[in-house]
Formats: structure tokens, sequence, C-alpha cells
């Protein structure tokens, strides 16, 4: 055998990690104690040694790692695959059948990680000996190969052929049962290596990742960063730093808990599922700007200002409830505050002015009550504004609202009217036919529905499923 | 839970040069001092006395790391799963396969939804680029072999996109469904190396990149100018994902130098950095509260990391698991956490107890892209197998 083993492209770690980890797996399962018991196969006439079946397989995976029959049959399929085990019958199918079809162990000089990539003079020599045991068995595709590679390897051609022939030579001198084995073997090792075109590809990975960029620079400024970020703050105040873990993790339980009922894939959603059942109730009835929101709804806007705002809705009942209070500058200068953080750089002048003219100037029309401190900063700010100006201002009106408005909004009555109103739509009851299915149409496009709206001038509740005949697709 | 917000000025002029910078925010003595990074490094170059070298100070940087370490394990005084035995067990779960899409020819290598919920752009290894609503509805054809990261803009009026060109492309979209849609393409951002993750943030008019090159970068869309590049991974950036935070100002991103790093977006400063992978960190994303993220990588396991205690807080791994995790996505409530892999199984995990809860099977090839639809109803899986399938 003339297998030579080249030099490996930087960017295959990944596969490389992989390849290990399963060796380990096939290490393991020829362990002499834990391992597969292996017997001798019939194969024809011959008694092939060392050989398994695909059921063996299976259950020593199922009972090493404590998994079902599909995942061990899944993992034991990517074995195959990848080359470490290979069928004794119908080699050409790389599948893990869990019967009794005989499996043996690829010999570790043939395993992908140890011979990547295959040397082109290798598969010529490979090729060549099969065309000349027997004419004719090369398939279509290693026909293409063989050409090509005759083609291209012109030079050495000679070569190979009389090494071919070499091989066959020393091979016709060995037992019959070895014979088969290593043909087996070698098989399938161009197998996995030069696949049929179609068939899954084992050195198919994506675009190259490198490694290790300049690191020079990266460490220059590492170290400073860590030098003076640690070096300067006092001994004791790291760890105040850092919050306890143990108030993390509970905040973590307590997250889970609140959004439990929230959850579609936890606990279904009302009526139904759109994408189980066929039906789009949920979604009409979830519109952003639906006439009456749904209970679920309604509730979490109690779970923290940030749910508040991010609903349109619940926005817009916000902005009810501090018109009311004569405190609604405050949300519009937030608001104001947004368009200018994430909109078009060539407005921001514009709109700091705008802000300045309607919420800051000293006796403007909607102005906003804010700390002299930051309101100095603000104003210094403004003299050259750019897109975070705002940000002090913003942040100080946000945890205004947050800590005075939200509150008491959720004790107010216009809250508690909208939550006694929230309607909680009924379980579908699953259909007698569960094979029947609703028509499924497009939902109109959301750069329709915004074109049409400029179109009309109108703004009727529009959202992206605003007439209500759009059902699912 | 306190609210972990400090004002910081974080863009304004330097103390020590007095030009409108963005700046660090060092205590030097318990004193706040606010230098631009330029006048930074010479403060600190200049105290290199004599006779220290860069290995003297090397040798510094590692006592330190050390001593931090040690503070942080000391905060470790309990596990997550210790403290999840309280929380309920979960139910079986009934995910099967609701819709494949069969649009692409060939691998689907990234995916995205639309606010609307129903709608999803995907994109692949040839030129053609659909978007879906189920049924295909455009295609877009890109002068690029992979097309690695693609988005829906909020207001699903447009969608963002590259790959191996370099560049990440705006797309509107119109209703005219034989309109060529490429002819319309805005060329946004532009990097040295591949394109490997592209998001807008909260608005259509900025689009933050990472890219191959080991950067990360923000953009304005309508001009196509650099608002704000981020330098700190050593190796390509291969994913990020933005905060949900109130403050919405910092995201997260993780590359193939194993490292995670959380980013200000407006001072372009790494404020925390998690490297306890072994691998690549192939994808990464907030959960639910901001308070926390999980991670995905070549190592064949994820992780979850807090970031107010600044360390890692559980793993997520199994013996029977051996081919790298590429995409992970939480579902609503923050309690499940599905994983896609190379193994073509997309593992479903317990992010409390740290437990597997259920693998699904179905693809054919390797899971690339795993997203939760915006109101968590059903889960959308991209795959090698030139699929796509919505679970449910």
């Amino acid at each position: 055998m003339t297998i030579s083993t080249l030099t490996r492209g930087g960017a295959q770690r990944e596969q490389q990690h992989c390849l290990r980890k399963m060796e380990r797996v096939i290490i393991a399962m020829q362990d002499p104690d834990i391992g597969l018991k292996m017997r001798n196969q019939r194969l024809l006439i011959t008694v092939i040694p060392h050989a398994m079946t695909g059921n063996d397989i299976m259950e020593w995976l199922i009972q090493k790692y404590n998994i079902t029959d599909e995942e061990a049959g899944h993992l034991g399929g990517l074995l195959v695959q990848y080359g470490y085990i290979y069928p004794l019958k119908e080699p050409r199918s790389l599948i893990l059948r869990s019967d009794d079809s005989p499996y043996r162990f690829q010999t570790p000089y043939f395993w992908t990680s140890s011979r990547w990539p295959a040397s082109e003079l290798d598969y010529a020599i490979y090729l060549a000996k099969k065309n000349i045991r027997k004419q004719g068995e090369l398939v279509d595709y290693e026909k293409q190969n063989y050409n090509l590679l005759h083609k291209r390897i012109n030079h050495t051609w000679d070569f190979v052929v009389m090494q071919a022939r070499e091989q066959i030579r020393a091979s016709k001198q060995r037992r019959k049962a070895d014979r088969i084995v290593l043909e087996c073997q070698e098989q399938a090792y161009w197998l996995v290596n030069k696949p049929c075109p179609g068939a899954f590809d084992v050195f198919d990975l994506g675009p190259e990742r490198c490694n290790v960029l300049n690191s020079r620079v990266i460490l220059n400024s590492s170290l400073l960063f860590f030098l003076l970020r640690i070096s300067s703050v006092p001994n004791n105040s790291l760890s105040s730093h850092f919050l306890l873990s143990l108030s993390c993790v509970c905040s973590f339980m307590k997250f889970c808990d609140q959004y439990h009922q929230h959850d579609p894939i936890m606990s279904g959603c009302l009526p139904s599922n759109p994408w189980i059942s066929d039906d789009t109730t949920h979604w009409t009835i979830n519109t952003d700007l639906v006439g009456t929101p749904t209970r679920l709804r309604v509730e979490r806007w109690s779970f923290s200002f940030m749910e508040l705002l991010n609903d349109c809705l619940g926005r817009r009942e916000f902005m009810t409830y501090l018109e009311k209070e004569f405190s609604g500058e405050n949300l519009c200068f937030w608001e104001a505050c947004e368009d200018l953080r994430h909109g078009e750089s060539s407005k921001i002048i514009l709109k700091v002015e705008e802000v300045y003219k309607t919420f800051l100037s000293p006796g403007a029309a909607r102005w906003v009550n804010i700390d002299s401190k930051t309101m100095e900063r603000t104003l210094e700010g403004i003299k050259q504004p750019h897109r975070f100006v705002m940000d002090d201002a913003q942040m100080h009106i946000y945890f205004l609202m947050k800590k005075d408005s939200y509150p008491r909004y959720l004790k107010s009555d216009l809250y508690k009217n909208m939550l006694s109103k929230a309607i909680v739509p009924q379980e579908t009851k699953k259909s007698v036919f569960p094979f029947m299915r609703r028509q499924r149409h497009s939902s109109p496009s959301p750069a329709m529905v915004s074109q049409a709206t400029e179109d009309n001038g109108k703004a009727k509740g529009a959202g992206p499923a605003a007439t209500n005949s759009g059902t699912l697709s | 839970m306190c609210d972990q917000t400090f004002v910081a000025i974080t863009f304004g002029p330097c103390d020590s040069c007095s030009e409108n910078r963005p700046l660090m925010n060092l205590y030097i003595k318990t004193e706040p001092i606010n230098y631009c990074s330029l006048c930074m490094e010479i403060m600190a170059c200049q105290d290199l006395a004599g006779g220290e070298t860069l290995n003297s100070l090397k040798a510094e940087t590692e006592s330190l790391r050390k001593r931090l370490e040690e503070e942080r394990k000391k905060l470790h005084d309990v596990e997550l799963e210790k403290v999840a035995e309280k929380a309920e067990a979960l139910s079986a779960l009934n995910l099967k396969t609701r819709r494949t899409l069969k649009g692409h020819a060939n691998k689907v290598l990234c995916m995205d939804w639309c606010k609307d919920k129903r709608r999803m752009v995907s994109s692949s290894q040839v030129p053609a680029h659909p978007v879906f609503n189920s049924s295909q509805e455009h295609a877009v054809s890109m002068p690029t072999t992979w097309v690695m990261a693609c988005a829906y803009a909020p207001s699903g009026c447009a969608i963002a996109c590259g790959g191996l060109d370099n560049k990440c492309s705006v797309y509107p979209l119109s209703l005219d469904q034989n309109e060529n849609l490429a002819a319309k393409k805005k060329s946004v951002a532009l990097h040295t190396n591949y394109l490997s993750g592209c998001t807008f943030t909260n608005s259509d008019m900025q689009i933050l990149t990472c890219s191959g090159d080991g950067t990360s970068a923000l953009w304005d869309v309508e001009s196509g100018q650099l608002l704000q590049s981020f330098h700190g991974h050593s190796a390509d950036v291969l994913t990020l994902d933005l905060a949900p935070s109130e403050t919405g100002n910092t995201f997260v991103s993780g590359g193939s130098d194993k490292k995670a790093n959380i980013w200000d977006l407006r001072s372009g400063q790494n404020i925390q950095s998690f490297d306890t992978h072994e691998s690549d960190v192939n994808c990464v994303k907030y959960y639910p509260s901001g308070d926390a993220f999980a991670s995905a990588s070549d190592d064949a396991t994820c992780r979850l990391f807090d970031l107010r205690a600044d360390r890692e807080v559980s793993i997520y791994s199994k013996d029977s698991i051996i081919f790298g995790a590429t995409s992970v996505d939480f579902s609503l409530s923050g309690r499940l956490l599905f994983a896609g892999y190379n193994d073509y199984t997309i593992n479903v995990w317990d992010v409390l107890k740290g437990t597997r809860v259920a693998v699904l099977f179905g693809h054919e090839n390797r899971v690339s892209s795993l997203k939760f639809s915006p109101d968590g109803t059903a889960f959308c899986s991209a795959s090698w197998d030139n699929t796509l399938r919505i679970w449910a």
C-alpha cells in the first residue's frame, strides 16, 4: 500500500475535533472488556473474523450513552458514513442497518483522520487495480475519474500500472479471508474519500476560517486594557463588580416562571398554534393595533416597563394615561430621542434642533422636566450635535417614567379596565378529521401594506395583516 | 434585580486632548477619568519606566489575570442546576416538522424571520436567494457563491445579505415578483474578508455586521458610512446578537478565537469577555431578559454565560453528541434552548436544569441556522440538505 500522508490544510481543525471524538468511540467499542463482542461472520463461503452485526452496534451505543434507538441508529449511521465502520454485504451503501448485516471496524491505517487528503496517485493505483482485475468493474463515475487521472498524471502512468500489478500479485499470495478483508477495507476507504457525485461527501466543509490574526496588535491593546482596568481599581471593589451567583440564578428562574404561560412551545397558544392547526386566529387576535387585546398580552405589560413600550397597543394606552396626568410630553420626548438614535445620519442635526425646540428650550411647548445637571450637559452637547447627544436626558426621563408613572399606570382604572375587557380565546377542539386541512393563503406583504398606507395617506390601524381575509399560506 | 445602569460618558471631549472622541472610562486611584483611546495609550506607555519590557508587563498581566480568576471563583457559590432542582419538571414536548420549504437548489446557510411572524428570508450557497412565505415570493441573484448572512429589516420592507463578497447589501422588497431586485441593490458594508453575520438594529437605518477579518462594524444604511467599528477578536468573528435590554446599547459577538465578547455600541469598547469554550464559537444568542447569553461551539457544547456574574453558569453537553453545534435560540420564556448541530439533529435543552429534553431528527445534512419566530409560536431550521423546516 502506498498511501502517503500529505500535510493538512489549516482550516480543517473542526473536522479533526469530531474525527478524534469518533475515534475515541470506536476505540471504546473495540475494547476487550467493555467493547463489542465480535465473532466470525460467514460471507458466502469464506469466514471473516472480527465482524459484528448492525444490531450489536446499536445496542452497544444505546447501553453506553443511555440514548434511544433512533439516536443510536443516527450516531451509528454517522460512524459508517465517516468510514470508521464498513458494511460487508452491499459495501456501496454506507448506512447502518439495525439487523444482522455484518460490519467490520476499519483499520486505523485507513482512518479518515490519518489518511487525509487522499493522494491522487493512490487513487489512480486503486482504480487501475480494479480495472486490471476485472474489466468493467469500474462504475461510471469511477471510469470518469480514471480517465481524468490518466490525463492529469500521465507522466507517472507507467509507475501506476506497475504498482497496481505488483499489488495484485502480492495479494494473490494471501489467504482468501485476508484478501477479502483487505479489499473491503480499501474499497470502504475510497468510497468515503472519493464518493459518488451526489452522495454525501465527508469533506464538504464551509469556507475556510483563519485562526490567528494580527495578534501583536491585539496583545498590546488588551494588555493595556487589562492593566488599566484592574490595577487601578482598589482590591476589594473587584468583587463588588460582579453580582453573586445566587441572585443571578434566581432571576433566571423567576423570568422563566413569569413567561411560562406566554411561551407557545411550553404552554401552547390559544386558540391554537397556527403552524399546527392552520388556523390563523391566533395571529389575527394579536395584531399590533387590534381593538380588544388578549388577556395574556395585557398581563404581559405588567412584567416590565420595556414590555409595555415594545407593544404598540400598550404604548398607546400608556400615552393616553400620561395625557390624563399631563405628563405625556415625557413619552413623546423619549420617542423623539429613539428616533434620533436610530434614524438616518443625514437628519441628525435637524432632529436635534426640533427636539430642542419642542422639549428643552425655556418656554418650550412640551417642556420636559430634567434635573439641572443633565440639562446643562445636554445643552452643551447640542452645540455639536451627534446621534447620542440626548442619551443622558433620555435615560433620565425613561427612569422617571419607569419608577413613577409606570407603577401608577398598572394600578390605574385604565389598565384594570383593559385587563377585564381583554379576551381569553377558547381553545379549539381538535377536529374529528385531523387530516382535513384548511386552505392556506398568503398574507399581505409588509412592503405592500406600507406602500398602500402611503398611497392612501391614511393609517387606519395598519399592520402587516391589516386585511382580515389574509389567512396562512 | 437591580437596575444595572450607570451613566458613563462614552462620547465627548477627552480630558487630555479635548477632542470629541469615543471615550474610555478609567479610574485612577478611584478618580474617574475620561480619556480617548489615543491619549490612554500614550499615558500607559509613559508608565513604561526604564527597565520594564513588554515581557515584564505580560508577566504582570498574567498574575493580574490569575487574581481576577480567583476573585471570580470566590463568588461561585451555587450552581444553576442545584437551585433549579426546585423548578418544575417539563412535560414531554410534541415537536414535529410542520412545514418543509424546498425552494433552494443548494445548501441553505442562513435564515431570518420577519416581524410579521410569518415571512422569512433565507440565503444559500448558489446565487438564488429566495424570500419565503411558505411559498416562494421573491428570488434575488447574488454575484457570489456563499451567502452566509441574511437579515430582515424591522419594517419588513428590505433585506440585507452578504457573504464571500465581503460586502453587506440591502435590497428593498417590492411587490412586483418579476422585478429584478438585484438592480435596486445598495452596498452598505465593506469588510476585508467574508461577511459572517448581519442584523438591523432597531430601525431600517443601521446595520451591524461581523466579518472574517476579525472586526464587527455598525453602518448607516443611507450613506453607507461606517459609524463605529469594534476590534478585539484575534480571529474571524462568526456571529453576533443585539441585546434586548432597556438601554439597548450592547451586543455580543463570538469568534474563531474561542471567545465571546460584549461590546458597547456607542464607544466601540469591549466591555466583557468570556473564553471558556474549547473551539470556535459558532453562534451566540441573548437570553430573553438580556442578562445572559448562550453560545454554540464546535466543541459540541452550548454554554450559558451570565453577564452580571461575569461567568459561565451552565454547560449543555452529552457524551453522545460528538459534532459541533452551529446555532442556538431560546424559546420565548427562556426555559428551553434549541441547538442545531453538524450531525443533522436539533437538541432541545432545559436551560435551568441543564438536561436534554428532546432530540429532533429530520434533516439530512448539517443544520446551519435555527431561529424562533418573533412571537415564539414556531422555530425554523435551515440545513445543508437544501430545505428549511418549521417546527412547532
